[in-house]
């Protein structure tokens, strides 16, 4: 899995990350384990004008160790981002991830980085689960130059090219219709990949969908639509805004299938039933089923539209890191204390990335932010008007009297 | 004008980081305050608007998402209780059906007021407002209108809202013949033009500054008043330069006047508040006398409506004019997210703009 290769993801970032890379390997090596092991699903998929995939779920050890320390990194990291949030530190609007992390870790796990991923602002885990690392996620949430998008996006903004990450969009919805053109072009290109398009609940009452489940459909494209139904929009619960909160069927022409996205296994199950479908029959929808433990946003205590009963329930009974742990000590794959060394392990190495991101002494032009006391660079303020257009169509910039000061930009 | 100002603690959404960033905005500012009623924060005075119109015309509606739990800024709480979820109501997540709802209900004689919620979310609105809203009127050879539709969206810059929740989208819309596009600058300003603007037999875009939504506190008279639309008003005279503005950027601009004032130079400073149909005359009046121009906006300067001003007083002033016509406005890119205090119309910017139009 990408995100236990953390060192190898990006050559630029490794000797940054010196420090987290060796107290990872220091460890003794994490299960290697990869004896076949067949595990049950939660629940059974329910399929809409399609058959359902086993409940049979192949997986391994390692897989299984893996799912729990990529799991624990995620959770970690979008509580330290609350934090940070919290002592300012993070500007603009943010959304954090934690109770979701099986979707983005059983998706990853069952296609490869060939395949496109798109979602919405709640993009933190997913950008992590295709291979981003904790340095730029904090660098960016934190408008650092050494971000994922140069620290000009923020939390919504996350992108990662290298592995086919299309990115944190922030109009609710928009990134479907995206996402089905990026199914598009792969058709042309054969190469049988497909593009996974995640969107909410919420999302799922916007007209672009449908306009996209229907060409998508015209055409056959490989676009697999993911409802991270994580059951409210906002403050609005799903019942409040859906006729049919079964967003799985509401594709009607479309094939879909619901799952318990708490599931690590049972998501990779139908991410890999899924891919195989969308190449051979074109668009099919998978509805997750899902929880976030946080508020919609930082603003957000996420407390008043539900009750506390109803969050604590939910972690109690179906929390996907819980429900991964329970798995590997019944097989018994590691001990208590083993699990425990994992979590303490991200735990520093979370604490580490969010150091070195804010690090004045790790970037050459240090020295010029020195007056911002213990912040770390931000972009240059030129950067304010690259990226508008493509180098050199003339973009200007203006002094203050519009007139007199002018110089043409890069 | 008796303007005071005074810190005040709670601010919107978190809290707003304001190095390198010199405008009034931090402050609070207080307008007005001869008249009396009570002191209150534009988004109270908004709720206080919603209040009154649901009450004086039983035909009138509030809809948008998560209006009936107050929305993000508490510009509806308690409106659900008071009038009843058949009158007040969430709607699902989709811009587009919102405002096209909005039409068919306004068209069958009823005052639609939905709101968006973020102007920044307004696009996939975008085409039920400029070709169903907006010409309904016209090409049904006036058989059918949707006059009772008003559409509220909070627009612009809280500090650190970055791409998604700082625009000013405002000059999309003043270029739709058929809609009005108004937005205050304070509490009672709010209060008394959201009720023109539901009781005006045409379709509106209210933008409210939504920084301003607990920074900005006046008082706020309680009883159903409106202040008329399409009617500018001097809020600084002034003898070398006139200033245009609308919203939140006023209270920038003002500060800009202050201190100019300090080294002698006499501003006039005007607020449009209909930015279609604006109030041409008084800005020509004032130039007359002035022989300046400046405008400034949040949004960006390359097709902003400062260049609409500046083309028109220019037509009408041309030989009055001692100095080209100055717009200090955001710059033309995106808006940024840690740059934000770059890219925004400061009140250092207006300045300079000032004195080089007054010394050109
Ligand atoms: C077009 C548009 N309208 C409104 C918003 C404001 N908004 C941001 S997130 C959100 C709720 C989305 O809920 P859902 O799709 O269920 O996703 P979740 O936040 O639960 O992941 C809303 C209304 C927006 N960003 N874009
Ligand atoms: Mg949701």
């Amino acid at each position: 899995m990408a995100l236990s290769k953390l060192s190898s993801s990006s050559s630029r970032l490794t000797n940054l990350l010196k420090p987290v890379t060796t107290s990872f390997l220091l460890h003794r090596p994490i299960s290697t384990d990869t004896t076949p092991l067949t595990i049950e699903t939660s629940v059974p998929f329910i399929s809409h004008q399609c058959d359902a995939p086993s409940r049979s779920v192949e997986t391994t050890p390692k897989e299984l160790l893996s799912f729990f320390r990529d799991m624990a990194l995620m959770r970690r990291m979008e509580i330290a981002a609350d934090s940070l949030y919290k002592a300012k530190l993070v500007r603009g609007f943010c959304h954090l991830y934690d109770g979701q992390e099986a979707v983005a870790v059983g998706m990853e796990a069952a296609i490869t980085k060939k395949d496109c991923v798109i979602t919405a602002y709640r993009d933190h885990c997913t950008f992590l689960g295709r291979g981003g690392t904790l340095l730029e996620i904090f660098s960016e949430l934190m408008g650092r130059k050494d971000g994922c998008s140069n620290g000009k996006g923020g939390s919504m903004h996350f992108y990662k090219k290298d592995a086919n990450f299309y990115g944190g969009h922030g109009i609710v919805g928009a990134q479907i219709p995206l996402g089905c053109g990026l199914a598009f072009a792969q058709k042309y290109s054969k190469d049988e990949t497909v593009t996974f398009a995640l969107y909410g609940d919420g999302a799922a009452n916007q007209g672009q969908l449908f306009e996209a489940l229907n060409i998508s459909a015209l055409w056959d494209l490989p676009a697999i639509l993911v409802c991270e139904n994580n059951h409210y929009g906002m403050g609005t619960a799903e019942w409040r805004a859906a006729k049919s909160p079964a967003y799985y069927k509401r594709g009607d022409y479309v094939p879909g299938l619901k799952v318990d996205g708490m599931d690590a296994l049972a998501v990779k199950q139908v991410c890999k039933f899924a891919k195989e479908h969308a190449l051979k029959n074109g668009p099919i929808i998978l509805e997750m089923d899902t929880y976030r433990y946080h508020g919609h946003s930082m603003s957000d205590p996420g407390s008043t539209y539900r009750t506390r009963d109803e969050i604590s329930g939910v972690r109690q009974e179906r929390d996907p890191i819980e429900r991964v742990r329970k798995l590997i000590l019944a097989h018994d794959l590691a001990t208590e204390k083993e699990l425990k060394d994992i979590e303490k392990e991200v735990r520093k190495e979370v604490d580490d990335a969010i150091a070195k991101a804010k690090d004045i002494f790790h970037s050459p032009d240090a020295v010029i932010c020195f007056s911002y006391s213990q912040e770390s660079p931000m972009p240059e303020p030129s950067e304010l008007f690259t990226n508008v257009y493509v180098k050199g169509y003339g973009v200007e910039a203006f002094g203050a009297d519009r007139k007199e000061v002018r110089g043409v930009l890069p | 004008m008796a303007t005071s100002f005074r810190r005040f603690g709670r601010r919107l959404v978190g809290s707003i980081s304001r190095n390198n960033f010199s405008t009034s905005c931090e402050k609070q500012l207080i307008q007005q305050q001869d008249g009396g009623g009570k002191s209150l924060n534009l988004y109270s005075a908004i709720n206080q608007a919603l209040h009154i119109a649901l009450e004086t015309d039983p035909r009138a509606y509030v809809f948008g998402e998560d209006v009936s739990f107050g929305g993000v800024f508490r510009c509806t709480t308690g409106l659900a209780d008071r009038f009843g979820k058949s009158r007040v109501f969430n709607t699902p997540l989709c811009e587009q059906g919102i405002v096209g709802f909005g039409i068919g209900l306004a068209a069958m004689g009823n005052r639609a007021i939905a709101e968006i919620q973020f102007a920044d979310y307004i696009f996939p609105a975008f085409d039920q407002i400029v070709n169903e809203a907006a010409k309904f009127r016209y090409r049904s050879g006036n058989q059918f209108n949707c006059g009772g539709l008003t559409i509220r969206a909070p627009y612009g810059a809280v500090g650190h809202g970055g791409h998604y929740h700082s625009q000013s989208p405002e000059a999309f819309f003043c270029h739709v013949p058929g809609l009005k596009v108004v937005i205050p600058r304070s509490p009672r300003q709010a209060k008394g033009l959201l009720l023109s603007c539901i009781r005006d037999p045409n379709p509106i875009v209210f933008f409210e500054p939504k920084w301003l939504y607990r920074l900005s506190i006046e008082e706020v008279p309680e009883d159903d008043y409106m202040l008329p639309l399409s009617e500018a008003e001097v809020i600084r005279e002034g003898s070398d330069i006139t200033l245009v503005g609308w919203g939140a950027q006023l209270s920038v601009m003002e500060d800009a006047c202050i201190d100019a004032e300090k080294e002698g130079i006499s501003c006039e400073l005007i607020d449009l508040k209909t930015l279609i149909p604006w109030d041409k005359e008084m800005v020509e009046a004032s130039v007359k006398k002035t022989g300046r121009l400046l405008i400034s906006h949040e949004a960006p300067i390359t097709g902003g409506f400062g260049a609409e001003i500046s083309a028109s007083i220019v037509e009408r002033c041309f030989l009055r004019l001692e100095a080209p016509v100055a717009r200090v406005c955001g710059l033309d890119t995106p808006f940024p997210l840690v740059f934000e205090p770059f890219y925004m119309p400061t009140k250092n910017k207006i300045l300079d703009a000032i004195k080089s139009t007054i010394n050109y």
